[in-house]
């Protein structure tokens, strides 16, 4: 043996009584992390995804405009300017002359161009139109509620705001772009809804009893999930009557959007449900009387609520994109019922494309709903992993 | 293999009539038909001869007979009365017979022409396309996870996602036009359209082929992309990897003999989801671009309730995802023999 034994170590007793729970106690940071609730575990976790979080408040922004609309647009959603028609976007600007004006605009002067017979528009640098801000313009019905007529910006005494351009009517796009998030953003919630309805029920059902039932309902949604959804909505929203007045044709719309999107959502109830249901509590509540209904709902689905929700979020774009191909069409809604979709059927040509390409500006709300949604449901989803 | 492929076979027959019914119920959801709103129209021109005309094709088409009766004829599983002479015969779609249109007055196969060949050739180039994409992407981007290019693929996939099909097709055709000086629209040059095919035709239809395919296929790569990227990553770091990596094996080779392979598997398993959303896209983007497969006349149809048009379109479109999925289904028993084995159907 080269190698010195180790010295052995001195005698130690510890002298305090011994506290068998002692190591069990936890710091105050792992307590409030083991007690927290979880749709609280959730929320941390989801504010360390930085892009969700920031999509979340782009979509909170979005959702909130729509309680405001009428103020928060220059003009009205009808409002039209005989004298500007497929008037070019207005750029606000800050100097003039290398002066501090504050936000204002060029106004327009108009040319007849010979060549190509058409109006033309450009700004005239000697027409500086500064904005006015919480001011008078345009009266509305505020919500159908009452009358008023405050804007949070409007163009100046005689002259013109529009930020987006005019279309050919004459009317302001921007301000019809924030009217129409109010449709947009709302058809999609309204579709998820039924969705939502009709995914819960047939994969509870699917899922609770299993069997022959389980059969048929995976059966029919592998059929449902086969099926082109467009062409689908296409001949649905043709079959909506035309004498239906417009807001009716909204709600049809939004249930159309809803009919095909269950199936994802159905499978998804089923797989879990056919786990959770022999769990011992799923057991205690049969034993102790609980109808089939009582079980699913009060007991089984609540235990993935969150992964529930967090999946629903990631098909609201689809619908928003599907209810704008509709409107584009001309097989969704229609005027004077207005969406981001019903706008863009205004850009339908290639001729828009080369002379007023400002028209098809109502796809920028249209992109960023999209995405703010696809990573709002990311960070929603990963954050409602319990295993990650 | 064979009992799989004659079982998956069996399923697409309740699938395809279940198919069918649903179609031909929206299509006659609205009240009235084609010529029931002629007649009416015609009615009120007072025009005699070609009312009569219009009666009596609504009763030898049986129009106006049962909904379920016109179903079952327009399938060909019931006999419908043809002529004058009240003989009787089984006609629909078992039979190969697509129906009559009633806008163009022709048989919808003469209407139809070699749309539906073009509506194939355009999706199957589509899902290639999107192959083609997503494939080497994804696999750049899980290979090199977190780095810039994973974020700028990935940001790049999303924007295919969020902007509107229609939209990007006309920007697309504009510049197209604008800068390559390419014809507008259309899937080949007018001077071909009712030409039979040859060469020159079929160069045409390329030349015109590759906007429509990268627009549609836009859509569907970002979720192709994200899905290859996630299988990849839980590949990586699996055990098998860790050894070869240990054993000196190169790293190209390594990614593309074992992991690759590996995470091929889903993304056969994939087109299940992809098809649908092709078809979906083609059907408007084939609107916006005027292309002559089914997506502009399968609207005017349905707009004027030209039912057998409309319901033949439709079960076209509808067949050619489940035969899609049904290929898919093949493909990933031929790859994976654990799903053969269990004889579950991929999904």
């Amino acid at each position: 043996m080269s190698a010195a034994p180790e010295p052995r170590l001195a005698h130690y007793v510890a002298t305090e009584p011994f506290e068998p729970l002692a190591t069990e106690t936890l710091t105050p940071e792992q307590e409030r992390f083991y007690r927290a609730s979880q749709w609280r575990i959730m929320w941390w976790k989801f504010r360390r995804h930085k892009v969700a979080l920031f999509s979340a408040w782009i979509l909170l922004f979005f959702y909130a405009s729509i309680l405001a609309s009428e103020v928060l647009s220059p003009y009205n959603l009808h409002s039209r300017d005989t004298r500007h028609i497929y008037a070019p976007p207005q750029a606000v600007h800050l100097f003039h002359d290398g002066r501090f004006v504050g936000p204002f605009v060029y106004g327009y002067s108009m040319e007849l161009n010979m060549q190509t017979m058409r109006r033309e528009f450009l700004p005239n640098e000697d027409k500086v139109q500064p904005l006015r801000f919480f001011c008078r313009g345009d009266g509305y019905e505020f919500m159908d509620l009452f009358e008023a007529n405050v804007h949070l910006v409007c163009p100046a005494q005689g002259g013109t705001f529009f930020f987006f351009g005019t279309d050919r009517l004459g009317r302001d796009v921007f301000s019809r772009i924030i009217h129409g998030t109010r449709i947009s953003l709302t058809v999609g919630l309204l579709g998820i809804a039924v969705s939502f309805l009709i995914g819960i029920t047939l994969g509870g059902i699917s899922g609770y009893y299993g069997g022959w039932i389980d059969n048929v309902i995976q059966r029919f949604i592998e059929m449902v999930r086969s099926f082109p959804e467009l062409p689908l909505w296409m001949a649905l929203s043709a079959a909506l009557p035309v004498n239906w007045s417009p807001v009716l044709i909204y709600f049809g719309i939004t249930i159309i959007l809803g009919l095909l999107d269950w199936p994802g959502l159905a499978r998804a109830v089923r797989s879990k449900l056919l786990a959770l249901r022999e769990e011992e509590f799923a057991t205690a509540a049969v034993l102790m009387g609980a109808s089939p209904g009582r079980v699913i709902a009060r007991h089984l689905l609540p235990s993935f609520a969150s992964h529930l929700i967090a999946s629903l979020t990631l098909s609201v774009p689809s619908m928003i994109l599907g209810e704008t191909a509709l409107s584009f069409l001309g097989l969704g809604l229609r005027p004077p019922v207005t969406s981001w979709g019903v706008l863009l059927n205004e850009a339908q040509n290639i001729n828009v494309v080369a002379l007023y390409p400002w028209l098809m500006l109502p796809v920028v709300p249209v992109f960023i709903v999209v995405l703010a949604f696809n990573f709002f449901g990311d960070g929603l989803r990963d954050a409602a992993d319990p295993y990650k | 293999m064979l009992t799989y492929t004659i079982r998956r076979l069996l399923i697409m027959i309740p699938t395809l009539l279940v198919i069918s019914f649903v179609t031909f119920s929206i299509i006659k959801l609205p009240p009235g038909d084609f010529l029931s709103n002629q007649i009416a129209e015609l009615r009120s021109q007072g025009d005699k001869a070609a009312l009569e005309r219009a009666e009596f094709m609504r009763a030898q088409f049986g129009l106006d007979r049962p909904f379920i009766e016109q179903y079952a004829v327009w399938v060909g599983i019931w006999p419908a009365e043809r002529g004058t002479a009240g003989e009787r015969g089984f006609s629909g779609l078992l039979q190969g017979d697509w129906g009559w249109s009633f806008e163009h007055d022709l048989p919808v196969a003469d209407v139809v022409g070699d749309r539906m060949l073009l509506s194939f050739i355009l999706n199957f180039t589509v899902v290639l396309f999107t192959w083609a994409v997503a494939f080497p992407i994804g696999a750049y981007a899980a290979t090199h996870q977190y780095s810039w290019g994973d974020y700028g693929l990935t940001l790049l996939g999303y924007v295919g996602l969020a902007t509107p099909n229609f939209l990007f097709a006309l920007v697309l055709m504009y510049f197209a036009n604008v800068e390559f000086g390419l014809a507008i629209g259309g899937i080949m040059d007018p001077e071909y359209l009712d030409q039979p095919w040859s060469w020159a035709k079929f160069g045409s239809v390329l030349n015109h082929l590759w906007i429509p395919v990268i627009v549609i296929g836009t859509s569907g790569t970002a979720g192709m992309i994200r899905r290859l990227r996630a299988n990849l990553l839980d590949e990586l770091q699996k055990q098998y990897v860790v050894t070869a990596r240990a054993k000196g094996m190169p790293p190209f080779r390594l990614l593309v003999k074992y992991p690759l392979r590996m995470s091929l598997n889903p993304f056969i398993a994939d087109i299940g989801n992809l098809l649908p959303s092709v078809i979906s896209g083609s059907a408007i983007v084939a609107v916006v671009l005027s292309l002559q497969t089914s997506g502009p006349m399968l609207l005017e149809a349905l707009r004027s309730q030209d039912q057998y048009l409309a319901g033949s379109f439709l079960m076209f479109l509808a067949l050619l995802t489940v035969i899609g999925m049904f290929v898919s289904d093949l493909l990933l028993a031929a790859l994976d023999p654990r799903i053969r084995l269990t004889g579950g159907v991929a999904k």
